[in-house]
């Protein structure tokens, strides 16, 4: 119980703040709930990539930095593609181009690379991520594009009978969320019930056991580089519809490392979660606790959601080094 | 035929424990010194020097000190351009308001700086190890970049938010030339070289690579893990400190906080991975390739006479780079320093191996 009391104040500390504007008045009702529902839509983005990161940690032990070059590397092909046919062929087409790269990087970096440590895989992933950025650009070039998503952009207004001005709404982030539930769903049916997902689990238990009872590693690998790049195909659709495509795309995707610590490198609900907490927290403090920032120590600016992601998922690991959902028999120092 | 160390006898601890232990390399040592000192500032151009020797001097400083901590100690760092913002920014300070210090003065106190914040971000690792801790130390990059973009102070309420300290000054030397400058910094670069190489293989350094191969055993064996880590993470920081006041104040000359942003951070992971994790030479390499490899790339399609766009160039060049960083961990995952002491085993037996 005693290991639980740092949790539990750090938890009961975000908790109070998250409410602190509403209960000191800061702000009224409505615009609280809406700061608090474009959280949880930058959240659900973040959860996506933080996805493609967890699959590949839990069934390869690669921590892949390349998850965010992906993310554009699907979001330009699918832009770029849509410019000549519909957007639904242009998605297969990216889908196929993620499983071509998958087999191509499991062929060319993973099997070479077999048994080296964490490290090393970590920098041929910051290597994948250098040569997926130049590629993607000479490939597809390197304007900002649009996706297309055929989504009404005007906002809509719901609740205006409860709160006072009411709470306006993105259509396009409705369908984010809907879309996000939809790919998790489909994720955790395919984890538990096909042979497959028990094969993805069995090797993210023990690879070496996984083996011997006849599981292809090679083939696992190539499996689960390919989910990853589907999902890094919808959240770079997602965002891309919302922010356009470019090269920043690449970048935001680093706010899905904070994600993935605080929810844990092995969780799939972790990285929900994970992704939630984040996006709630960033643009709570951007918005909350910026301006009394700036005004005490005379900023030129607010910005704190560059870092106030980092900082919360530092003081989780202080006091739970686990993360959230992940594995307890974690390496102690 | 010429490296042979046979018949060199040690007859005094001195001589055994110095730091070049075989008479040739002392002497290939002197000579590329005396090269290096003497006969580049002729042999170079005005380009060579400010386009390719400055920023591999400083980078090269910056590559040891990140040696020191992800090479030696075992602790991964994305984060250690925002210990080269701190003493840039430390340096700034000082220049601007205490100018009566010597400059040298001021490269110590920017570096003892930058230690004390890489101290506070190295508190985690005392808590996490690995792949966390690296995640963690983004936090530290991310962080500086906000604080020295946002906070007036540190840019002494520059509008624009860059700052510009004119040429330095020491002992009324005025080093504003290219061929001074590569000459300050080699003399500093050297300097800092022969405290890491003494720094490693003394207690310190021993007690880091301990705790790097194996942090229970290392405790086991009466190292405090506490300070071992925090030592390493401010030694690191103190000469990433010192590279970032001179990348500011001699290459740069003014510069914006995104002079040291997460791409440096990566850069100078790539130096020691390509050089070699846990060598002082590799990092030498690791700049030299790094800083050159652009370069190069920049020139090659003017050489084949094909027109690439500036962008296309860039993006070749960043495919180009990571295909390299993967086949560099592929083929030799010791990096250059591992090819080089290969080439020197060779060496001892040419002409007649066995």
């Amino acid at each position: 119980m005693r290991r639980h009391i740092p949790v539990l104040l750090l938890g009961a500390t975000l908790i109070v703040g998250l409410f602190l504007p509403l209960a000191t008045r800061a702000s009224a009702p409505g615009f609280w709930m809406e700061v608090l529902l474009g959280g949880l839509m930058a959240g659900v983005l973040y959860s996506l990539v933080a996805l493609g990161f967890v699959l590949i940690f839990k069934a390869s032990g690669v921590f892949n930095f390349a998850q965010g070059a992906m993310v554009l590397f699907a979001a330009l092909a699918v832009a770029r593609l849509s410019e000549a046919m519909p957007l639904w062929l242009a998605i297969v087409l990216a889908a196929l181009i993620m499983v071509a790269l998958a087999m191509l990087i499991e062929r060319l970096v993973l099997r070479p690379l077999v048994n080296q440590e964490g490290v090393t895989l970590l920098m041929a992933t910051l290597g994948v991520t250098y040569f997926l950025d130049g590629l993607g650009q000479t490939l597809w070039g390197s304007d900002i594009y649009r996706i297309e998503l055929g989504i009404a952009r005007e906002p809509v207004m719901i609740l205006d009978g409860v709160f006072q001005g009411g709470i306006l709404i993105n259509r396009d982030d409705v369908a984010a969320a809907a879309v996000a539930v939809i790919l998790v769903a489909a994720l955790a049916l395919f984890f538990q019930k096909t042979n497959t997902g028990r094969a993805l689990r069995a090797v993210a238990d023990d690879h070496q056991a996984a083996q011997s009872i006849g599981i292809p590693l090679n083939r696992i690998w190539v499996i689960v580089w390919s989910v990853a790049g589907l999902v890094a195909i919808v959240a770079g659709v997602i965002w891309g519809g919302k922010l356009g495509v470019q090269f920043s795309l690449s970048q935001v995707a680093l706010k899905a490392l904070p994600v993935v610590i605080l929810g844990g490198f092995t969780s799939v609900p972790g990285a929900i979660v994970g992704g939630l907490i984040i996006g709630v927290g960033e643009k709570m403090a951007e918005v909350f606790l910026g301006p009394p920032l700036v005004k005490a120590f005379d900023l030129a600016g607010g910005g704190i959601e560059n870092w106030f992601a980092y900082v919360l998922a530092l003081l989780f690991l202080l006091v739970r080094p686990e993360g959230l959902f992940g594995e307890r028999n974690i390496d102690r120092v | 035929m010429f490296y042979r160390e046979n018949g060199q006898f040690k007859s005094s601890y001195r001589a055994d424990q110095q730091m070049l232990p075989i008479l040739q390399d002392r002497i290939f040592m002197l000579v590329l010194a005396a090269f290096a000192f003497l006969a580049v500032p002729y042999l170079a151009s005005d380009y060579l020097f400010l386009s390719i020797l400055v920023p591999f001097l400083i980078l090269a400083l910056a590559a040891i000190g990140l040696n020191l901590l992800v090479g030696y100690c075992g602790q991964i760092s994305i984060g250690h351009a925002a210990f080269m913002a701190v003493g840039a920014y430390a340096a700034y300070n000082l220049v601007v308001r205490a100018p009566e210090l010597n400059f040298l003065v001021v490269l110590v106190l920017a570096g003892l700086m930058a230690a004390a914040v890489g101290m506070v971000f190295g508190i985690p690792s005392l808590r996490i190890k690995g792949l966390y801790l690296a995640v963690a130390t983004l936090a530290a990059q991310f962080f500086m970049d906000w604080v020295f973009a946002r906070v007036k102070w540190f840019t002494n309420y520059e509008h624009s938010g860059s700052v510009s300290p004119g040429p330095i000054e020491l002992f009324g030397w005025r080093i504003d030339t290219p061929v001074e400058k590569y000459e300050f910094l080699l003399a500093i670069l050297i300097v800092f070289t022969i405290i890491a190489k003494n720094l490693v293989r003394g207690h310190l350094g021993r007690a880091w690579m301990a705790t790097r191969d194996m942090d229970v055993a290392a405790e086991v064996i009466g190292i405090r893990p506490v300070y071992a880590k925090l030592t390493a993470f401010g030694i690191s920081s103190f000469f990433c400190g010192v590279a970032g006041a001179l990348w500011g104040f001699v290459h740069l000359g003014s510069w914006e906080p995104l002079a040291f942003n997460l791409t440096l951070s990566l850069n100078l992971l790539f130096m020691i991975i390509i050089g070699g994790m846990g060598s002082i030479l590799g990092a030498y390499f690791g700049a030299a390739f790094i800083v050159a490899l652009p370069v190069l790339l920049n020139q090659i399609p003017q050489m084949l006479g094909a027109p690439i766009s500036t962008a296309t160039a860039s993006h070749l060049e960043s495919m180009i780079f990571g295909a390299l960083i993967i086949l560099f961990l592929i083929v030799e995952p010791n990096g250059l320093a591992r090819l080089w002491a290969l080439g020197k085993e060779k060496l001892r037996l040419w002409p007649f191996p066995h």
